[in-house]
């Protein structure tokens, strides 16, 4: 059974990934699961100085998902290549660098110090909503994903993936904009803006007001942005946003996903992206299918 | 790891006790996640009440449609759980004369706390809405004064008015509670000078440290951190938490 996949120029053992923000560093999760067994590793956000994230509450459960506002706690791009990569590179599998700047120069910093081995992969945030500066600004404009695509493209000798934020009229645009500004390829969906009140207060739940929405609530949105971002461009899709079953990430396959991501999913089963892994080997031994490229956009419409 | 339930049942109005198998080996301060199921997503996170040789006990109150759910659990039923999680609460040999200071739902867990501190000279205040429970557990391992917000028992007051007669040559404090009595213990603690540990409350997500959503202010050299509720915590020295 051939369960390979090629993302640009890496080749991915399997195309199970574990998406940014719900993995930390990875270390926690090897105490579940053996991390080798992974496609990828996409790493908590990274930015160019640390950052201490949002106040509390940052989270906030809704029916079938979360409400989160983190707001990139991190220790900062240099801590991570000094004290959280060494360990990341003992495992035989592929370390995908989240980086998000305030500003296209910090983006560029980011991915100058990250042309050093041990790490595979960038993934470009311009998508997270939690966070006042850079962020989702630049993912809901078309110009900005194509510029910092661009440089950051210009700058880095690593596979770049461009994470795209679904709080936007027309996905097709954005996937085009990262696909012309020469992304390698693109990643979605980050969490889909939201908010929740407390009615004893009558104040917003979180300081932010708005927070990012995941889990399997998402799920159907993310699938279908997936299959129209697959239709605007001709690089490689990963598929993100509540798959919590192999069943589901078998879904963003057949519509054109060429790995996925588990992301919240982890945090109710620390054991869910190897166990999703081993369902799709399943589901491809019953169907007689031996390798796994060939369910990559098979959806019959 | 899924376990089995050997009891559930309200203890008082509202509060009920959960004894589950369990091969974990926790330490006092520590907790567990268990699946409440039915349309919950997250795992919820208990602090640990008791433990004897392959069992634990949690107490917990009806709050949100979690522990909505476990109070519907029965004696045999299975729960999905992880843990014990976390950084519990440190023991110290060289103190001796102790005190313990719990409010409401933060009371649990100084009892499994209690019972490891038995040999120690004991003083436990403890402070309820109205409705007492685990009282007669405490008065095993030392003296227990209460209050109670409505005089129902001991004393009329907050936990915190009895606390300021119990400090006089204390050498170690521990607390768990609500933010507000918390606070005011590490006030009482810091103006008697007592070194003090206090066990802080969040919502979770992963609950081992990965997902930075519960997050405690703690004052560093150079200003403040957010450390991990789940992983650093939940108990903390009361000098470093910043309320």
């Amino acid at each position: 059974m051939n369960l390979k996949i090629n993302i640009g120029n890496l080749e991915l053992k399997n195309p199970v990934l574990v998406a940014s923000g719900t993995f930390g560093f990875g270390k926690e999760y090897s105490h579940y699961i053996d991390l080798d067994d992974l496609g990828g590793i996409m790493v908590k956000g990274l930015t160019l100085y640390p950052k201490e994230g949002n106040p509390p509450p940052r989270i906030y459960e809704t029916p079938s998902g979360i409400l989160n506002s983190v707001g990139l706690q991190n220790p900062g791009v240099d801590v991570f290549i000094k004290d959280e990569l060494p360990f990341l590179n003992r495992f035989n599998t592929k370390v995908i660098a989240n980086i998000a700047g305030e500003t296209i120069e910090e983006f560029v910093s980011l991915a100058q110090k990250l042309n050093i081995d041990g790490v595979d992969a960038l993934e470009i945030n311009v998508s997270c909503p939690n966070v006042k500066e850079g962020g989702m600004s630049f993912g809901v404009d078309p110009n900005s994903v194509y510029a910092i695509t661009k440089k950051v493209k210009q700058v880095s000798n690593k596979t770049v993936i461009v994470k795209l934020t679904p709080n936007v009229t027309d996905i097709k645009i954005y996937a085009k904009a990262a696909e012309d500004g020469g992304a390698d390829a693109i990643s979605l969906i980050n969490t889909v803006t939201g908010m929740a009140i407390d009615i004893n207060t009558r104040r917003p739940v979180f300081k932010n007001v708005f927070a990012g929405l995941s889990g399997p609530a998402i799920k159907p949105i993310a699938l279908k942005n997936v299959y129209e971002a697959k239709r605007a461009v001709s690089i490689p899709v990963i598929g993100m946003g509540g798959i919590s079953s192999a069943e589901d990430a078998l879904e963003f396959m057949i519509a054109g996903a060429t790995a996925v991501a588990v992301g919240t999913y982890n945090f109710i089963s620390p054991t869910g992206s190897i166990d999703i892994l081993e369902g799709i080997k399943k589901y491809m031994l019953r169907n007689s299918i031996f390798d796994v490229n060939q369910l990559i956009n098979s959806i019959n419409v | 790891m899924r376990y089995v339930v050997r009891e559930n049942r309200e203890i008082t109005n509202g509060i009920y006790r959960l004894r589950l198998e369990f091969d974990g080996i926790p330490t006092p301060g520590q907790f567990i996640m268990i699946n409440c199921g039915g349309n919950t997503l997250l795992k919820r996170p208990f602090s640990i009440c008791d433990h004897d040789a392959d069992e634990i006990a949690i107490v917990y109150r009806i709050k949100g449609k979690g522990t909505y759910n476990l109070s519907k659990v029965k004696a045999l039923d299975t729960l999905e759980v992880t843990g014990p999680h976390g950084h519990g609460f440190d023991m110290f040999d060289k103190f001796n004369n102790i005190l313990i200071v719990g409010g409401g739902i933060g009371i649990p867990p100084l009892l499994f706390l209690s019972k490891k501190l038995k040999s120690k000279n004991l003083k436990i205040a403890l402070g309820f809405k109205s409705d007492v429970f685990l009282v007669d557990e405490f008065k095993k391992y030392g003296d227990v004064v209460i209050a109670t917000e409505d005089g129902n028992t001991g004393i009329k007051g907050y936990v915190i008015d009895v606390m300021k007669g119990e400090i006089k040559d204390i050498d170690m404090i521990y607390g768990c509670g609500p933010m507000q009595m918390l606070k005011a213990v590490k006030d009482m603690a810091e103006e008697y000078d007592v070194p003090c540990q206090i066990s802080v409350e969040e919502h979770m997500g992963c609950g081992i440290g990965a997902c930075m959503v519960c997050a405690c202010k703690t004052k560093t050299d150079s200003g403040f951190q957010y450390k991990k509720v789940c992983k650093d915590g939940p108990v903390f020295w009361s000098r470093e938490v910043v309320f």
